[in-house]
């Protein structure tokens, strides 16, 4: 039995992960300032301790459709090829352990976006954990 | 044990840029002692550390090396070209095997047998200078007769000692018992080895390296200025560059954290409070200059590899150079430094290639046959200005004048009012080399043009001097660093944006009355009247796609306020109509990640006091994205020219004004005008996709720039449409007779209505202070689309 920990969170009320040793750390306070002309998935950029960081916003990138105006949203700080990115995301979860008994890949009836950026699914006792793909998260997408 | 080879790697790799420009050094002074000991030293500790690391392969090149070296440093052998050689061959060697360990952790098998046998036969053959060949590790052995001549009397005072080696050693030992160098070690030694069969003083004096090599170093304490450095470079660390960069970070949170304490102090009362803010107001900022220093490195370590590549270039272009360096201790910063590297390794091959003559040339011109290179880097203005100056042929004039005609570059008649000045730059221009033949160095004509660009991309200019016979100075300024840039910070719809202040040239601010009429209209083309000439603008929101108050509003202008920034690009002036102009600030340029870096908008960001992040703007690439710098650039600099001529009573046109859509003042110039017509709709036909108008006996075709897509039917009030019968100079007729209709005739249809497709405008005109612009008339383009 193989164990992974992700650090989870929500995205239009789906719970998705990404694995704790990817994770900078995970900021309420923030300013994103916005960049004209930049893809759709950028929400802009953030000043995380002198340096500055690209906010990619989950639910455009996730393909959900935006969020209330008045929701307060989290940053996830994560490392991944070579560069420091900010991931906008709805709510913040827990930490969770997840057994590689519950992994199942991600069934054949999700969209092809999705099965890009989703690993596959965690069956967790109350619902399913969806582990992310930093990689592709954070590859630029065409427009 | 990785760690041990890693460390090996990076100190030998740094040893070895030394030992050639020491080796270029010790030719011309080759009885320098502490010099030698310098080198001897190096080689040993490489020696030994590979000995110790098992590098078999890079031990034997370097211990062929070192015995040469013990010959040399005892004064057995005098340094002369081919040993020089030699050991450069050597020290190549080394770097290649280097190379190799740093990629596989083995030093090959590549055989190296001949390069061993050289250097042995370099230090058994005192007697047989001059006939003795390198191998072809490197270059520089195609011209071995030409030797520097500081070389050649190496060669002489070798020549005269050619007696056996003992007298020679004879002859050396009263130089060291002079105090300075006086090691009764050696002389012993010395004294031992005039016994000794001389096959058995090598082998031993491998094994008496270390003793040896101890001896200068006392020598040394007591000397000259040659030990402080030793010990400077006892006295640095390594550190990781990425380390640095992320303490340059930390720093600048510091100091915004810094900035809200004083905010918050100036509220408070507490004194002591008040008093260690203020201390950390201070440590703060003396915190951020030194950590700024640790980015900065001197010139030399660029510089200090030109010797070496000059005495290899002079050799295979046959001539004689002397390279003079000024100002090594110049520091700038590294990213910098790395960004000139290359345009300056490129103009020190133009200046030896080019530049300098070869011998009996100079000395025909009465100079000395060996030429002269200077470079000399200097601050200046928070500047540092980098000079690459050769005392040779000089850019002839007429020849580059000649060529830069020839290539099309500029017209005869430019060429005839050029100043001095203007035609030396003309070797920036891409594909232009005044070089005879081509070589393998250069004159390709290539490479000039990069390095301009090159130079410009880091911020900095570029400058060539030149007086024919005498030699040419190639001047490059570059900023201090590009960490830290001075911009302006400016406002649009609520974004801060920094603009460098290199490409700021004024702020034009208008209010009331004013800014309403000071915005005309160039065929929809925004443009303010600049002190007589027409400046393009680019309206920021519009160009970033933010939010605008209402499009109307834009153009007309919000709040009756206007404020201009007036850029250059390129030799191009533009506006930039911002909604509010903040102050000039120093900001910490940061690189935008990858999801933004394509944008061509944008330079960078960076972190204001505020902790708010606000975006640089790319000067360049936003005037790119608005097409100023392919088309308005011809336009405007036409424009000047036309103004200026027409103050000056000379070539003047004579213009056909007319109306186009929305009373828009539009002009032909009247020579390309036959005459004036009027047609009735019914007159206009439909022709394979066209209208024309039989006129003459003959099809005219029309070229409808109004709006109206069926001329044929009539409208209410217009009962005949006005059309400009104009002849075209046709590329392939070349005829402008406008009487005889076998010319191909086109026209102009001039109705008040509509708009067209963006017209090509050719130039602008000031009308009765109006602003009109001409149809562009040679035909290549706008009309011939729309006939066709």
């Amino acid at each position: 039995m193989n164990e992974k920990q992700y650090c989870t969170f929500f995205v239009n009320d789906l719970l998705f992960g990404v694995e704790v040793m990817e994770v900078q750390e995970i900021m309420s306070h923030h300013r994103v300032e916005p960049v004209p002309l930049a893809p759709d998935t950028v929400a802009g950029l953030v000043n995380h301790r002198g340096q500055i960081v690209t906010a990619i916003d989950m639910r455009k990138r996730l393909g959900f459709p935006a969020a209330a105006s008045n929701a307060h949203s989290m940053m996830l700080i994560a490392h991944c090829r070579e560069e420091t990115f900010g991931l906008l995301v709805d709510k913040i979860g827990d930490v969770v352990s997840a057994s590689s008994d519950d992994f199942e890949v991600t069934p054949e009836n999700v969209t092809e976006n999705a099965k890009e950026l989703v690993e596959g699914a965690y069956k967790l006792p109350d619902r399913l954990l969806l582990p992310l793909r930093l990689e592709k998260i954070a590859e630029i997408v065409k427009q | 044990m990785e760690d041990i080879i890693r460390e090996f790697l990076i100190e030998s790799n740094e040893n070895l840029d030394r030992l050639d420009s020491s080796l270029v050094e010790l030719e011309k002074s080759p009885r320098d002692q502490a010099l030698l000991a310098d080198i001897f030293r190096t080689i040993h500790s490489i020696k030994g550390t590979t000995g110790f690391l098992g590098f078999p392969r890079l031990e034997k090149v370097a211990h062929a090396g070192e015995n040469l070296l013990t010959f040399l440093r005892d004064g057995v052998l005098l340094l002369n070209p081919d040993i020089t050689s030699g050991l450069l061959a050597m020290v190549d060697a080394i770097r290649e095997m280097l190379e190799l360990i740093d990629q596989t952790r083995s030093d090959g098998d590549k055989d190296c047998s001949e390069l061993i046998e050289t250097l042995h036969q370099l230090q058994n053959s005192s007697s047989t200078v001059g006939e003795i060949t390198v191998p072809v590790c490197t270059q520089q052995v195609a011209a071995q007769e030409v030797a520097a001549p500081v070389a050649a009397q190496a060669v002489a005072a070798v020549a005269a000692n050619q007696q056996p080696a003992a007298s020679v050693q004879q002859n050396e030992r009263p130089a060291s018992t002079v105090p300075f160098n006086a090691q009764p070690a050696q002389e012993t030694q010395l004294a031992e080895e005039q016994d000794v069969p001389q096959a058995e003083a090598l082998a031993e004096r491998s094994g008496e390296n270390r003793r040896k090599e101890d001896a200068p170093v006392a020598a040394d304490r007591r000397g000259g200025k040659e030990r402080r450095e030793v010990s400077s470079a006892d006295s640095a660390i390594r550190v990781d560059v990425s380390l640095l960069e992320r303490l340059m970070d930390l720093v600048g949170e510091l100091v915004l954290t810094r900035n809200q304490i004083i905010q918050y102090a100036a509220a408070q009362r507490d004194s002591s409070f008040l008093a260690v803010s203020q201390r950390l107001n201070l440590v703060t900022t003396d915190m951020r200059e030194i950590i700024m220093k640790t980015r900065m490195q001197p010139m030399q370590n660029i510089m200090g590899k030109f010797p070496r590549m000059v005495r290899d270039l002079a050799l295979a272009c046959e001539k004689q150079v002397r390279v003079e360096i000024e100002g090594q201790d110049t520091e700038l910063d590294r990213t910098l430094l790395e960004a000139i590297k290359d345009p300056m390794t490129h103009l020190v091959r133009n200046s030896v290639d080019h530049g300098v003559e070869k011998p009996d040339v100079r000395r025909a011109a009465g100079k000395n046959p060996e030429g002269l290179l200077k470079l000399r880097a200097y601050h200046e203005g928070g500047q540092v200005n980098i000079e690459v100056t050769d005392d040779g042929a000089g850019i002839n004039p007429e020849k580059l004048l000649a060529k830069a005609v020839e290539k099309g570059l500029v017209t005869r008649q430019q060429a005839d009012q050029m100043k001095p000045h203007e035609i030396n730059n003309l070797i920036f221009h891409a594909g232009l080399s005044t070089a005879d033949k081509v070589t393998n160095v250069s004159g390709r004509g290539v490479g000039m043009d990069v390095v301009k660009t090159n130079i410009e991309k880091v911020g900095g200019t570029v400058d060539v001097q030149s007086v024919l016979g005498q030699g040419t100075t190639l001047r490059m300024k570059i900023p201090l660093t590009l960490a830290i840039i001075p911009v302006l910070i400016v406002r649009s719809a609520g974004h801060r944006f920094a603009i460098p202040q290199v490409s700021l040239l004024e702020l034009v601010r208008l209010e009331g009355e004013r800014s309403e009429r000071a915005i005309e209209l160039v065929h929809g083309a925004p443009v303010y009247r600049l002190r007589g000439n027409l400046l393009p603008l680019l309206f920021l929101r519009r160009e970033l796609g933010l939010p605008s108050a209402d499009s109307a509003a834009e153009i007309k202008v919000e709040d009756k306020k206007l404020n201009i920034v007036v850029l250059h690009v390129e030799g191009q002036q533009f506006g930039l109509v911002v909604d509010e102009i903040h102050d000039a600030e120093e900001i910490v340029v940061k690189p935008l990640g990858q999801h933004l870096k394509h944008i061509a908008a944008f330079a960078g960001a960076t972190v204001m006091g505020d902790g708010q992040v606000a975006l640089i703007l790319d000067i360049m690439g936003l005037a790119k994205r608005a097409h100023l710098l392919s088309d308005v650039k011809k336009a405007v600099t036409q424009d000047v020219k036309l103004d200026a001529a027409g103050e000056e009573g000379m070539n003047k046109q004579e213009i056909l004004l007319f109306r186009i859509a929305n009373a828009r003042r539009t002009a032909v110039p009247l020579s390309s005008v036959d005459r004036l017509e009027e047609f009735k709709p019914a007159q206009f036909e439909r022709a394979g996709g066209q209208y024309v108008v039989q006129y003459r006996g003959e099809l005219l075709p029309i070229a409808n720039l109004s709006d109206k897509s069926d001329l044929a039917t009539a409208r209410d009030g217009e009962d005949t449409c006005n059309v400009l019968v104009c002849s075209i100079k046709d590329a392939a007729w070349e005829s402008l007779s406008t009487r005889s209709l076998t010319s191909p005739t086109k026209t102009l249809r001039l109705n008040p209505a509509g708009k067209t497709a963006i017209p090509p405008v050719q130039q602008w005109y000031r009308i009765r202070s109006r602003t009109s612009w001409t149809w562009k008339l040679s035909w290549e383009s706008p009309l011939r689309a729309a006939i066709h």
